[in-house]
């Protein structure tokens, strides 16, 4: 009874706590990860094999091992450098490192290695008292201090204890040692008792089983808090071959010990017979052996254990699903995004099918909608979606034509959407992912491509009589086209919803600019998940009025906050936000001379060069994966379909690399500028500086700062006019995405959605490399002024270097029109074919181009809300009519 | 002498009775100063051969008036706790600018520093007793996870580099008059492991008491530190020590982290700290929760009974910790369950 008394818990922990008290049920030490006991561990250490090894621990944690024991003491192995490699790799797989470790060794050093690497606390197997009580206060000492709990065997300087007598003399003296002498907290304390085996046919060994337990009873009673533990399978030992009697004998073990106290153990759980279902002669037999209870308990039993021999358990490659019902088969393939046996599953239910058709409206549609529900409760991830879609498309595509044969007018979905990029923007990686996943379930997707002018949107909607619109886009200026789209719908007295999603979107601008244009109901799309949702919720005749309602009523909540906020925020004037520019020491300034000046052009660039410079990040992004490279692999919700994206990331990035199917180019320019009035940048034909050849208008801040931050220009960091310092600006082009419609295209056919827009987003994410690298090379060799840069691509990402690479369009300089300025002052067109759209998007939508600033004070900042002021003086400095303007810098002006 | 003993007070007996308040970042204030890479070089280090601006424990060389004037205007706003400007004083993080050598220097005048100023303070009003913490930060390398994508199995740090390099760390603050160590900002629990066990080993070499802080990061809404443990386990992986607090600062705001700082106290006997930034960061990097707004969050911990020690971190200044002091004033501190 003492042990209840104010006993703390036995708190461990992996990545998740494991918490062990009177009331916890047996804690089950997973024991193939020891290279004593394991053979086939032993042999994949021994080969550095450690992927396999790693599964052999992940096996073990999902067969439920609560703890996992890993040992490395083998006379071929170093054990030391085993033990630390591998805890590191465990550390690196989060399913795995979820549980404690249990640090087995003999040697010290092994231990003190494995505590070294263990963030959490962990168990050490074990210490003792047998080279002398000193050593044994070091060890606590120094466990205590890593932070673990420990394993106290049943030996002294005497030796191994084998008695009941023995093992309670020396658990009394090694806990008074530990609690009185070291202060090693008693919960902490985990007695292993010895287990020995039984029916050896040795009289001694006779009680080896009753004395552990009952010593087990004697620990529990007398040393308060403590936990016991035991090896299990030495107790069998004699029945080596014998499986179904040692499963027997295990569990009869267990079945006591725990009723005696024994609260953990080192079990192989495949070793493990249920008590209640032992067949009753052997559990009699058995029993008298574990028990002692009869002298002749060994020969009855291995007389018994004759008739008993245990047939060796089959294993088999999982295929069990194929054995299910039809529609099981259908849902499983399109669950799990398996095509291999799709077409023949189809057939057979096409034979069964009265109407070809009622296959997809029944069989896919059922196994549709768990995918459907599955994605829309996050138990699914995007990818594995358009894998879904996939086999959904190979199964219509191989109905489609009996549908026709049958005459029949062609799968009729569920609603009909039509989706489009709008004019003047090319990207649609995000509008095809919706697509796909509409049409997973079973949305007939009518997709316009990109560029769309809104008259053939129209057009479209009347003709096809579609039921929902879905417009996308990028780039700033798309957001105008689909407040006009908007206008243009309600002016044509359309009753259809109108959907926006995109990147350059969001849920206030949609309420602010586009819903109040149009009555039929506009909504802001999030993310793909949420198109499903969406669409389903239009789409239904019963809910969609309310539906429509309740969003209306959102939306003019967002307008009123957005009024309300937009007139509290306080402005600078134009000049006073000049005055309060970034102040950079002129005088005193060394601006280095770029050891280039002039124009560049690469038009073959390896691709393979750029692999190095990818930033993953973004590409997750994409997929609707969220987090960052590299954690994002090993992420406990997305994790695993992160690495199956980016294995197949890496696949697509091969086939492309190796058969150079997109081709890279680049330009960038280096030349002689000074600011001029504030805010624009001149750039000269000749170090005279007096013919200007190009002229970069930029724009500034104007909200009202905290003291001492700057109201920022681009045009700061570049040496004014007045201060006759000679500065530099460059500019810079470059596209990857050359062969990328094409390649998509051929995808697109083949119904490998998935495979497409993998295409797409490996070109957005190889010219962004192309960016970085060609930036690292203009400050490194062409400009020159860090020759000696040694960054990683984690610094490259993070963005450490010295000098800046901002892009017209993006947050610094939100104004696309300073790329005409660009694509005049390097010939852009002309040298590496890139193409400005009339919206201003690149074409090849692979594409970056931007300004190069060096100066060290210069840095990305957003432009924020400017006032109409500093519009209209633009408009005159560009030489652009006011509602032009407008039009470009509309997101940015503050109204 | 009997005066001064009466300065001396114990701190664990005083947050027995009440909320004791935290200083606010120290970056952010800085920041407000725009060094220049002149400023941060000061004289001493004109020809210094790495740049150094960015370097801000360096200030406490280089400028010791302005790290003087942060510690001024914390403690006026009312912080009974102030940080010394160490966050980054270890031989591991200072190697980014070539100044391992300077790390025992750095700490020890860091120290000293935050000491004059908390002295001045409590003579001038002995009810108020105000302490120096030393500031121990992550470092920048992780000891249980892998820089190398493709090499999850290396390591850019070891325990006992860790180990040996918060000792200097610890020795120096101890010395330069810290009452207390922070262990703060742990992102990776086996660096603070390490931490923890330097500071043990100098206990015991010293034969000294010196009361510990530890305090976790939770990075997002994962609910996790970004070595991948859950509040609870990391929780679990530090108490083996007996520390003044465990808590949380940094990477959230005070209402994100909330729910973790519950699980912390509800787990832990121990007393309960908690130094949230001012809020997430909007879409420019920068913190902008306002002191009130911060304030209205750090009620609901005291509402819900959470905390004994709470203060800021990124973000926060001398007016957030002020709106903080007045909520804290009319509470009870924590009791452990």
């Amino acid at each position: 009874m003492m042990q209840k008394m104010n006993c703390k818990k036995l708190k461990l922990s992996g990545l998740e706590p494991l918490i062990i008290d009177e009331n916890s049920n047996f804690i089950n030490v997973g024991e193939r990860t020891n290279v004593a006991g394991s053979r086939k561990f032993l042999r994949l250490i021994k080969e550095e094999k450690y992927d396999e090894a790693l599964d052999i621990a992940r096996h073990q944690v999902e067969g439920g091992a609560q703890i996992i024991d890993i040992n490395m003491d083998d006379g071929l192995i170093d054990g030391k450098k085993a033990m630390v490699d591998f805890m590191n790799l465990i550390a690196a797989e989060p399913d795995i490192a979820r549980v404690p470790i249990m640090i087995d060794s003999s040697k010290w050093e092994i231990i003190e290695a494995g505590l070294q690497v263990t963030q959490g606390k962990s168990v050490v197997n074990s210490i003792s008292l047998k080279e002398g009580k000193e050593n044994f206060i070091r060890q606590a000492t120094l466990i205590k201090r890593y932070g673990a709990a420990a394993i106290i065997m049943a030996f002294d300087e005497v030796g191994q204890a084998d008695s009941y007598e023995r093992r309670l003399e020396i658990t009394k003296r090694s806990y008074d040692i530990l609690v009185n002498e070291v202060d090693f907290p008693p919960q902490d304390i985990i007695f292993d008792l010895n287990i020995f085996p039984v029916a050896t046919g040795m009289d001694e060994h006779k009680s080896n089983a009753t004395d552990f337990i009952e010593a087990t009873r004697w620990v529990k009673e007398n040393l308060p808090c403590v936990s016991v533990s035991g090896g299990l399978s030495n107790v069998s030992f004699s029945f080596r071959g014998n499986n179904t009697v040692r499963e027997a004998m295990h569990s009869v073990f267990l079945y006591h010990a725990i009723q005696a106290g024994m609260n953990m153990g080192i079990v192989n759980p495949t070793m493990l017979e249920v008590y209640d279902e032992i067949p009753k002669g052997l559990l009699k037999h058995v029993e008298d052996v574990i028990l002692n209870r009869r002298d002749d308990a060994t020969e009855r039993l291995l007389e018994f254990a004759e008739t008993v021999k245990g047939t060796k358990k089959e294993q088999k490659i999982d295929l069990s699903w194929r054995r299910k019902s039809l529609q099981d088969r259908i849902t499983h393939a399109l669950v799990k995004g398996v095509d291999a046996y799709i077409i023949e599953d189809i057939e057979e239910a096409r034979k069964n099918a009265d109407e070809p058709v009622e296959v997809i409206e029944n069989n896919l549609m059922t196994g549709m909608n768990v995918v459907g529900e599955l994605f829309g409760s996050g138990k699914m991830f995007l990818p594995q979606v358009v894998k879904s879609a996939r086999v959904m498309k190979k199964a219509v595509a191989y109905l489609t034509p009996f549908i026709e044969e049958t005459k029949e007018a062609g799968a009729k979905g569920v609603g009909k959407i039509l989706m489009a990029t709008v004019k003047g923007d090319v990207h649609d990686i995000g509008k095809n992912i919706v697509s796909v996943v509409l049409s997973c379930n079973n949305y007939k997707i009518i997709d316009l491509g990109v560029m769309v002018p809104p008259e053939k949107i129209i057009e479209a909607a009347k003709k096809e009589n579609v039921d929902i619109i879905g417009l996308s886009g990028l780039i700033t200026p798309s957001l105008d086209e689909m407040v006009f789209l908007a206008k243009e719908m309600e002016r044509q007295n359309f009753k259809v919803p109108l959907l926006i999603g995109g990147a350059t979107t969001s849920k206030a601008h949609t309420a602010v600019k586009i819903d109040p244009e149009y009555k039929y109901g506009v909504v802001h799309v999030l993310d793909a998940s949420k198109a499903v949702t969406v669409v389903g919720d239009l789409l239904n005749k019963k809910e969609a009025e309310y539906y429509i309602k309740n969003v209306k009523e959102d939306y003019n909540k967002v307008r009123k906050g957005f009024y309300s906020r937009a007139n509290k925020k306080e402005f600078l004037t134009l000049n006073e936000a000049r005055k309060n520019k970034l102040k950079i020491d002129w005088e005193k300034e060394k601006i280095p001379t770029p050891k280039f000046i002039g124009i560049k052009v690469f038009d073959q660039i390896h691709l393979k060069k750029l692999v190095d410079y990818i930033d993953w990040t973004p590409f997750f992004r994409t997929w609707e994966l969220h987090g960052k490279f590299p954690d994002i692999l090993t992420d406990e919700k997305v994790g695993e379909e992160a690495s199956n994206l980016y294995a197949d990331a890496k696949k697509m990035l091969l086939k492309i690399i190796n058969n150079n199917l997109l081709e890279a180019k680049a330009v960038f320019g280096i030349f002689l500028a000074n600011a001029v009035d504030n805010d624009d940048i001149e750039v000269y034909e000749n170090s005279f500086r007096e013919s200007v050849k190009a002229k970069f208008i930029t724009l500034r801040q104007q909200s009202k700062k905290r003291v001492g931050i700057a109201n920022i220009a681009l045009a700061d960091f570049i040496a004014p006019k007045e201060s006759k310092k000679e500065d530099y600006i460059g500019a810079f082009c470059v596209t990857a995405g050359f062969g990328t419609d094409e390649l998509a295209r051929q995808f697109e056919v083949e119904h490998q959605d998935y495979e497409a827009i993998m295409v797409k987003a490996m070109a957005d994410r190889l010219a962004e490399a192309l960016a970085e690298y060609l930036h690292q090379e203009v400050r490194r060799q062409f400009w020159g002024y860090a020759s000696n840069e040694q960054f990683t691509n984690n610094d490259l990402v993070k963005e450490k270097f010295r000098g800046i690479r901002p892009a017209p369009g993006y947050p610094s300089c939100p104004d696309h029109t300073e790329k005409r300025t660009i694509w005049n002052l390097l010939k852009v067109e002309e040298n590496i074919g890139v193409k400005l759209t009339e919206g201003l998007s690149m074409w090849p939508a692979a594409s970056v181009s931007g300004y190069y600033f060096a100066n060290e004070k210069s840095k990305y900042f957003g432009l924020g809300k400017i006032t109409k002021a500093q519009v209209q003086g633009f408009a005159k400095r560009k030489n652009m009519d006011i509602k032009e303007a407008m039009r470009w810098l509309g997101p940015n002006v503050n109204e | 002498m009997g005066k001064k003993r009466l300065i001396m007070q114990n701190i664990e007996e005083i947050l027995k009775e009440k909320i004791l308040i935290l200083d606010g970042a120290m970056g952010t204030m800085i920041q407000q100063y725009n060094f220049t890479e002149e400023d941060f070089r000061g004289n001493r280090f004109k020809d210094f051969a790495v740049f150094l601006k960015g370097n801000n424990d360096l200030l406490s060389i280089t400028q010791p008036e302005a790290i003087k004037e942060v510690h001024k205007k914390y403690l006026e706003a009312g912080a009974d706790i102030i940080e010394t400007n160490t966050f980054s004083g270890t031989t591991i993080a200072m190697a980014d600018y070539k100044m391992e050598d300077l790390v025992y220097e750095l700490n020890y005048k860091s120290a000293k520093i935050a000491k004059e100023v908390a002295d001045e303070f409590t003579k001038n009003n002995p009810d108020k007793p105000r302490f120096v913490a030393g500031s121990m930060g992550p470092t920048n390398k992780t000891a249980s996870m892998s820089p190398e994508v493709n090499d999850p199995g290396f390591r850019a740090i070891t325990f006992e580099e860790l180990k040996t390099a918060y000792k200097q760390q610890a020795e120096a603050l101890i010395d330069g008059g810290a009452d207390l160590l922070l262990v703060e900002t742990v992102f990776d629990t086996l660096n603070a492991k390490a931490a923890l066990f330097a500071i043990e080993e100098i206990k015991s070499e010293r034969n000294i008491h010196i009361p510990v802080m530890v305090s976790g990061t939770i990075t997002d809404a994962s609910g996790r530190t970004l070595s991948g443990q859950t509040a609870e386990a990391f929780l679990i992986s530090v108490s083996h020590i007996p520390l003044l607090t465990v808590g949380l600062n940094c990477a959230l705001g005070a209402k994100q982290l909330t729910p973790y700082l519950q699980i912390i106290s509800d787990k832990t006997s121990f007393a309960v700290s908690a130094h949230p930034n001012a809020g997430l960061p909007n879409a420019f990097g920068e913190y902008d929760e306002s002191p009130q707004d911060m304030a209205e969050q750090i009620k609901e911990y005291l509402d819900k009974n959470l905390v004994n020690i709470v203060g800021g971190c990124c973000g926060t200044t001398p007016e957030h910790i002020k709106a903080i002091a007045e909520v804290v004033k009319d509470y009870k501190p924590r009791i452990a369950k």
